[in-house]
């Protein structure tokens, strides 16, 4: 059992969450009061926030918006703002948080995607940069073609971890040169306009380490390679590596713990080869 | 590019694929997903795929004996004809994945690795770290994005699917859906609409699955008028880790490298783990299950583990069931690279090393083998027609399942890394049965835009009054959780036809009740009350169905366990007692498959589901008795194979 810090065991604890109504609307807090149980995780915080849908002094409010998914922190919806720190809040166990303040865990929306409803937000601009560096293999067809390059088991091992990004976008919260984009939707815009006005929107601001990551590791697939020129041209452009500051948070941040500097590196000296090579009229 | 158009809901593994080949194939698509595509639950696979392959060739392994294990491990009711062509598909499948990049593991010769999984005695699985499911993903979400940016793909991500639109044929012409963030109902002109929408664990509360696997979709198909097939047959995964929001998953590939099952021979043992001595250790599936050990299928882990908990008393603790798994005899630097990724699950979630700690584990609903009834049509070998119409169509014109969403592969009892390969598999299969579809048709759904506009109207009124009642005096999500408990207590490991009556009962007054549901939230942006309220009522159906296929079906089979009606060991020690005892045992046998080898065939009446039974397709392998662990299995299996051999002498007797 978790203990305050007069050594009385805690029964129930606040949750502070940074809500929103709508997009542009004005941000502001509530308080609510959740009792104490063994093993919860923040996840079981909100879906008792939405049983009650009543603060702290006895208010009748909406649940609290957020998104979610696996719980395993596998699927990347979950991410938010744990006591100032950019996480999955599946993985963010209660116990923990309230070893660092047994009175209070806050719960905000990430800063750099455009909130939707109170811990919701909109990363489709990770999606959208995938297709930029066009993060996949081009193969010919789904027929029959026999089996894939053979491929060593250090190929594999270097492979497999930038493979495991669930785009949940914790790098590029924590990235001082990822800034957020946010267009107001027009009167009477439909969908279709208004997604293709924002994806033009994120096609010339900074990619961030996730897209950069995925180039690298399209790059370096035998058959992915084929096209590594189109890759490194969309991190040669607008919004490219060029803008990373090498601040290194996203490293630090991964839940995945993906060497993104190193994915960093790697996209940058290629870039270079890449462009001398322009100059000198290679390919 | 076709001028028809098929909406695929759903982006898992069986929709990706499925997408990926109708784009591949020219046909234009709309693809619906309550949740950005690349975090659909398919992501939490983590074992591997199965296919036979060069190193299990050479052990005597093939296709033949894939399609044998999965009929086998189904307990026989799976049709079979879907079944040989998937496991004849599988290695190409596998080759597939691969090309499109997948990061199997390999060996050192840098061919791809494999793993043994339950059910079978080779090394079939393919597998990518831990994570083998979001891998799969991975690439086929790749593929689907590759097309969206050439503009054949349209997704709707964080769309609800809300219903099929009928025409006054019954003939299906497309899908309403709802944004869950601006709450806009709308309709998709469909030429076919393909549901690819997962299981229904939420029925159950807690489950392994995530927490879009309200099963809605093919509930409001079901309720619309298609069929559902075999609903009662719902797998609890023997190993997952308890957890207060939700039963993660503990990969089967944990017992397939090596792990190992026991609880101390001293009930609730106080002594650290690691200071019990083997001899006082029961490795109990070891010892009843000698051939397989750790990895005899499914249904019959979880059975064992919950008998040694339940009727035994040897849970490792006293207020909470569990059971030790023990990989702590492997070397750290194997476990990370074959099974890291599922080991920091424990870890991060327990906050206990499982590289030098064992596991505490215990059973969880995982998965469904029922789902909407659907077709095919097999060919003169065995298998399936290569691009029939009819293949994955369910009792609605133009309206297809695929993946765990429909009934076919499995039958009463999934084997593990099958179900990876199903979806992928019906995925591929279908894309050219649609084109031909697509190609019969005359006129388009688009131009059905009067029916189209009507559909979507009538959701909207549904919507809109759902909104108005704010009085209601039923929390949502307390009927939820009183749901999931009577649904995990009476229709998973054992089931009793006493208990199951009164489940029956209760959840018919759950579902009166969650009828006057209170809102919380009447907004009208990004209400997910609203939504999670309308997700909540489309699981009555499917739990009914369950219960009462569960209640009808009195028998043994799979995963569906009723003591009351289990055949028993043989007891006769002397060969001939044991020989006549034998005989009455396949005597038995065969009665009870003359009565119970059926699909169960549920249709929806409004209120309660009504139950018809359908043959089961057994042409290629004729059923026989799953003996695993059974006092006298040889003396019932010499038997068993004598009448076999004398009915195929006289192919008369059918």
């Amino acid at each position: 059992m978790i203990k305050d810090a007069y050594g009385h065991s805690v029964k129930s604890f606040q949750v502070r969450v940074q809500r929103q109504d709508a997009p542009g609307a004005a941000p502001y807090w509530q308080t609510f009061n959740v009792e104490y149980e063994p093993d919860m995780n923040v996840i079981s915080v909100l879906q008792k926030i939405a049983t009650m849908s009543r603060t702290s002094t006895g208010k009748e409010t909406t649940p609290v918006a957020w998104d979610c998914g696996c719980l395993e922190e596998v699927c990347g919806s979950c991410t938010m703002v744990i006591n100032g720190r950019v996480r999955q809040s599946c993985s963010a166990l209660v116990d923990r948080l309230l070893e660092d303040n047994p009175r209070e865990i806050t719960l905000q929306p990430m800063s750099k995607f455009p909130v939707v409803r109170d811990l919701v937000v909109d990363r489709s601009r990770m999606f959208r940069n995938l297709q930029r560096v066009k993060a996949w293999v081009p193969v010919d067809g789904y027929a029959d073609m026999g089996a894939g390059p053979r491929q060593s088991r250090g190929e594999q091992e270097t492979a497999y971890p930038l493979s495991e990004c669930m785009t949940c976008g914790c790098c590029l919260e924590a990235c001082p040169q990822f800034l957020k984009v946010e267009l107001e939707r027009k009167p009477n815009e439909s969908d279709a306009e208004y997604k293709q006005r924002c994806g033009e929107a994120y096609d010339t601001e900074f990619l961030g380490p996730q897209a950069i990551s995925q180039a690298v590791l399209f790059n370096a697939h035998p058959t992915g390679k084929m096209m590594a020129g189109d890759r490194l041209d969309a991190l040669a452009g607008p919004g490219g590596i060029q803008v990373c500051g090498n601040a290194q948070n996203c490293v630090a941040v991964c839940p995945k713990h993906i060497p993104l500097t190193t994915s960093i590196g790697r996209a940058g000296r290629a870039v270079t080869i890449h462009k001398i090579k322009q100059i000198f009229g290679g390919s | 590019m076709s001028k028809r158009k098929v909406v695929v809901v759903g982006g898992g593994l069986a929709g990706l694929a499925c997408t990926m080949k109708l784009c591949e194939l020219g046909i234009p698509v709309d693809l619906i997903s309550l949740v950005p595509v690349k975090r659909s639950h398919s992501v939490c696979a983590q074992g591997g795929i199965n296919s036979c392959n060069d190193q299990t060739r050479q052990l005597g392994d093939s296709e033949w004996l894939h399609l044998d294990d999965t009929v086998y491990g189904g307990d026989f009711l799976q049709h079979q004809p879907p079944v040989k062509e998937m496991a004849y598909w599988a290695p190409k499948v596998i080759e597939l994945m691969d090309r499109l990049g997948v990061p199997f593991n390999r060996t050192e010769e840098g061919y791809i690795d494999r793993r043994r999984f339950g059910g079978t005695l080779y090394k079939r699985t393919a597998f990518a770290g831990a994570t083998t499911g979001q891998q799969l993903l991975y690439a086929l979400d790749e593929q689907v994005r590759r097309w969206e940016s050439a503009g054949l793909v349209n997704k709707y991500e964080y769309w609800d699917f809300l219903g099929p639109v009928l025409d006054g044929n019954g003939a299906c012409r497309g899908a309403v859906a709802q944004n869950l963030a601006t709450m806009e109902i709308r309709s998709f002109a469909g030429d076919a609409v393909v549901i690819a929408t997962g299981g229904p664990g939420l029925i159950y509360g807690r489950s392994t699955m995530s927490m879009m696997c309200t099963g809605s979709a093919a509930s409001r198909c079901f309720q619309a008028g298609a069929k559902y097939g075999n609903p009662e047959f719902i797998q609890v995964h023997p190993t997952a880790i308890p957890g207060a929001d939700k039963l993660r998953l503990m990969s089967e590939s944990a017992r397939g490298e090596g792990g190992r099952v026991w609880v101390p021979r001293t009930p609730q043992d106080t002594r650290p783990p690691k200071s019990i001595p083997d001899a006082e250790r029961y490795y109990f599936l070891e010892e009843r299950y000698p051939k397989y050990g750790n990895l005899v299928p499914r249904d019959i882990a979880t059975r064992e583990i919950f008998d040694i908990c339940v009727n035994e008393g040897l849970s490792v603790e006293k207020d909470r069931l569990c059971v030790y798994l023990d990989l702590t005899h492997i070397s750290k630097a194997e476990l990370d690279r074959k099974l890291g990724g599922i080991l920091d699950i424990y870890e991060k979630f327990q906050g206990v090393d499982p590289r030098t700690n064992p596991m505490k584990i215990f059973p969880a609903v995982h998965y469904s083998m029922g789902g909407l009834w659907a077709d095919y049509e097999a060919n003169g070998d065995g298998g399936l027609q290569a691009g029939s119409p009819r293949y994955q169509q369910t009792s609605v014109e133009n309206l297809y399942a695929i993946g765990e969403c429909d009934y076919h592969y499995h039958g009463a009892n999934r084997l593990g890394a099958n179900s990876l390969l199903s979806c992928i598999f019906s995925g591929l299969f279908l894309g050219p049965c649609l084109q031909n579809k697509l190609n019969s048709q005359k006129g388009t759904a688009a131009e059905q835009t009067a029916l189209l506009a009507d559909a979507a109207r009538e959701h909207q009124e549904r919507h809109n009054s759902l909104l108005q009642r704010t009085g209601g005096s039923e929390n949502p999500y307390l009927i939820h959780r009183e749901l999931g408990d009577v649904m995990t207590k009476a229709a998973t490991v054992v089931r009793r036809n006493d208990q199951l009556k009164a489940a029956y009962e209760k959840v018919s007054e759950l579902h009166d009740r969650a009828r006057s549901c209170g809102l919380s939230d009447t907004g009208q942006w990004t209400n997910q009350n609203v939504m999670f309220t309308k997700a909540l009522l489309d699981m009555f159906p499917l739990a009914k169905a369950i219960v009462k296929g569960a209640l009808q079906r009195d028998e043994c089979r799979g995963a569906h366990y009723k003591p009351d009606f289990s055949m028993p060991s043989l007891s006769a020690t002397d060969p001939a007692g044991q020989r006549a005892e034998a005989e009455q045992w396949c005597d038995r046998f065969e009665e009870n498959n003359r009565k119970w080898l059926k699909s169960t065939v549920c249709s929806y009446d409004g209120n309660h589901p009504q139950i018809t039974y359908e043959d089961v397709d057994t042409s290629s392998v004729p059923p026989r008795p799953r003996l695993y662990g059974l006092v006298g299995a040889d003396m019932i299996e010499k038997v068993w194979k004598e009448r076999l051999a004398k009915s195929s002498a006289q192919p008369a007797r059918v």
